[in-house]
C-alpha cells in the first residue's frame, strides 16, 4: 500500500483537490474556434469548386460567419484571462515553443483573411451590406479588387482553416502534464468535429433542399470519421502508460463514463448520424434537430476534453486540509 | 549556466511544516495560497509501514514545460541559471504554464492575477543566502546549493546518499532531490 497525503494547508483555489483552471470559457472558445475553421474550409471550397449554383448559401453567404463566430469565441477567451489588462503581452513577443503564442498570432492572419473572404463574396451574398460599403469613398473598388482576388484568398483561407482547426486540439496535446490531451489525434479530431459542425449550421442555413442535402451528406461522411477518429484516441490512450490508463478509464468504466457516452457520443454523433441517414432517405421531420444535436455534439466534445483533461494528473495526493477553516480567518 | 537544486534528507525530516510558513513569511503569501507542501508518503501494511515526509516545491526543472508553454514570455529563466520565475508584467493569467506542470506547483496569485510560484528565494540566492524554508529548516534535513560544482555541499551529498527526484519519467529534468 502506498498513500500519499499532504500534511500542510494546501489548497490553491483552481489547483486543489484537481485542476480546474479552465472551464465553459475554454470550451466555448475551442468550439466556436473549430466550428470557424469549419466555415471557412467550406466557403472556400465552395468558391473554389465553383459551387455558386449548387451550394449558393456557402458560396456566397456562409464566409461572413466565421469572424463573428470567432469573435464570441475570441471574448469567451478574453473572459478566462486571470489578468485582462494585460492581454497585449501575447503580442509583444512569439514563444515559438507555445501552441497559445502561435495561436495568437495565427488569429492575426486570420482575421485580415477572413474579411477579405467576406468582401469577395459581399456583393452576391449580403448585397445591403454591399450597398452600405459602396457608399464611403473606395468601397466599391475595394470589393472589385477583392471579387477579383476571390480564388487567390481562397486558396489562403484554405490552408489557414484546416491549420486553424488543428491548433484547437494542439493547443491542449501539447501539454503533457495532462495525460487525457496528450494524444496526437485530438487535433484532427477537433478538425473534423469543426467541419462536422460547420456542416451543420450549413444544413441549418441553406434555402435549397439541394444545399440541404448535400451537406447532409458531408456531416454524415464527417461524423463516421469523427467516430473512427474518437475510438483511435481511445485506443490511443488505451495503450499508453500507467497515467494515460488512468486518464482513459474515467471515460471507460470511471466516473465519466456515463456523460462521455450517454451526453457526448450518443445524442451528438450517433443519433444524428442516424437522423441525417433517414433525412438523406427522404424520412422528413429531423431537419433541425440532427444539425442542432451536432452542434450540440461539437460543444460537448470540448467540455468534456477540457474538464477530463485538468482530472487527469500526474500527481494525485490525499489532502487532509479542510479550506473551510480559511473562513475563519475573515 | 548554473544549476541550483535543493536536497532534502527524508530521513530527518520530521513534516513540522516550517518551511511552508518560512516560505509565506519571506514571501508575503496571502491567506489560503501555498507555494510549499509537505507531502506524508506511508507504504507496507500495518504493523509493517515505512513513512516518508517530503517537502515539495517547484522542482525548477531545467527543462521546465511551464517556460515553453508560456505564450507571452513571463515563465521564464532567471539569468542563465535553472530557476524559474514569472514576470508579473508579462503575465495574462492565461494559466497555461499550471497546465503545463506536472507538479501541479503553479497557483494564480489572488488578486492580482498574475500566475505566481516558487522561485527558490532567488532574492536571497543574489545576495549568497539560502531559501527561506531552507535556512528555517530545524533539522537541518534542506540544503541548497550548485548542482554543477563537483565540490559544492549538494553535490557530495548526492555522492554519498541514495537519492530520487519526482517524476523524473516526464523529462522535465527535475532539481529538487530526496535523500532516501
Amino acid at each position: 500500500m502506498v498513500e500519499e497525503v499532504l500534511v500542510t494547508a494546501r489548497f490553491n483555489p483552481k489547483v486543489d483537490p484537481s485542476l480546474s483552471i479552465w472551464s465553459w470559457e475554454i470550451a466555448v472558445y475551442l468550439f466556436l474556434g473549430g466550428l470557424t475553421a469549419g466555415i471557412m474550409c467550406f466557403a472556400a471550397w465552395a468558391l473554389l469548386a465553383e459551387k455558386d449554383k449548387e451550394l449558393p448559401f456557402a458560396h456566397d453567404r456562409f464566409a461572413l460567419w466565421a469572424p463573428i463566430v470567432l469573435s464570441v469565441g475570441m471574448t469567451t477567451l478574453f473572459l478566462d484571462l486571470e489578468h485582462k489588462l494585460h492581454v497585449f503581452r501575447f503580442y509583444t513577443s512569439f514563444q515559438p515553443t507555445s501552441p497559445m503564442s502561435w495561436g495568437a498570432w495565427i488569429l492575426v492572419l486570420v482575421y485580415p483573411l477572413m474579411a477579405l473572404q467576406v468582401l469577395s463574396t459581399l456583393r452576391r451574398g449580403y448585397p445591403l451590406f454591399a450597398g452600405w460599403l459602396e457608399r464611403i469613398p473606395s468601397g466599391a473598388e475595394l470589393l472589385d479588387v477583392c471579387e477579383r482576388l476571390g480564388r487567390p484568398i481562397a486558396w489562403w483561407v484554405l490552408p489557414l482553416g484546416i491549420g486553424l482547426g488543428i491548433y484547437t486540439g494542439v493547443l491542449l496535446s501539447a501539454l503533457s502534464a495532462r495525460p487525457f490531451w496528450n494524444s496526437g489525434v485530438l487535433g484532427p479530431l477537433f478538425l473534423v468535429s469543426g467541419l462536422s459542425t460547420a456542416a451543420a449550421l450549413a444544413i441549418i442555413g441553406a434555402r435549397q433542399a439541394g444545399e440541404k442535402h448535400f451537406f447532409a451528406r458531408a456531416d454524415l461522411t464527417l461524423i463516421a470519421v469523427e467516430l473512427i477518429l474518437i475510438a483511435l484516441f481511445l485506443i490511443n490512450l488505451g495503450t499508453g502508460a500507467e497515467q494515460q490508463l488512468a486518464a482513459v478509464h474515467m471515460v471507460m468504466g470511471g466516473a465519466y463514463t456515463m456523460p462521455f457516452w450517454m451526453w457526448f457520443v450518443l445524442p451528438g454523433l450517433l443519433i444524428p448520424l442516424v437522423l441525417e441517414t433517414f433525412a438523406l432517405r427522404g424520412i422528413r421531420g429531423f431537419a433541425l434537430i440532427a444539425p442542432l444535436l451536432v452542434l450540440y455534439g461539437g460543444f460537448m466534445l470540448r467540455y468534456l476534453t477540457v474538464e477530463l483533461g485538468q482530472l487527469s494528473s500526474w500527481t494525485d495526493y490525499g489532502i487532509q486540509f479542510d479550506p473551510q477553516l480559511l473562513l475563519r480567518l475573515e | 549556466m548554473i544549476t541550483y537544486a535543493m536536497v532534502i534528507d527524508t530521513r530527518t525530516c520530521i513534516g513540522c511544516g516550517d518551511c511552508v510558513v518560512a516560505c509565506k513569511n519571506e514571501n508575503k503569501i496571502p491567506a489560503g495560497l501555498n507555494r510549499d507542501w509537505v507531502v506524508e508518503t506511508t507504504r507496507g501494511e500495518y504493523p509493517h509501514l515505512s513513512t516518508e515526509f517530503r517537502s515539495e516545491r517547484c522542482n525548477h526543472c531545467a527543462h521546465a514545460t511551464c517556460v515553453t508553454s508560456c505564450p507571452t514570455g513571463a515563465s521564464h529563466y532567471w539569468k542563465n541559471t535553472n530557476i524559474v520565475l514569472v514576470a508579473a508584467e508579462k503575465c495574462t493569467g492565461c494559466k497555461a504554464c499550471i497546465a503545463a506542470c506536472p507538479y501541479d506547483a503553479r497557483l494564480i496569485m489572488h488578486p492580482a492575477g498574475y500566475i505566481d510560484k516558487c522561485t527558490f528565494c532567488h532574492h536571497r540566492v543574489d545576495q549568497g543566502l539560502d531559501p527561506a524554508c531552507v535556512s528555517s529548516c530545524p533539522t537541518h534535513c534542506m540544503h541548497f546549493g550548485v548542482l554543477n560544482d563537483a565540490d559544492s555541499p549538494i553535490s557530495r551529498l548526492l555522492r554519498t546518499r541514495d537519492y530520487k527526484a519526482l517524476l523524473t519519467e516526464t523529462g522535465n529534468q527535475p532539481n529538487v532531490y530526496y535523500l532516501l
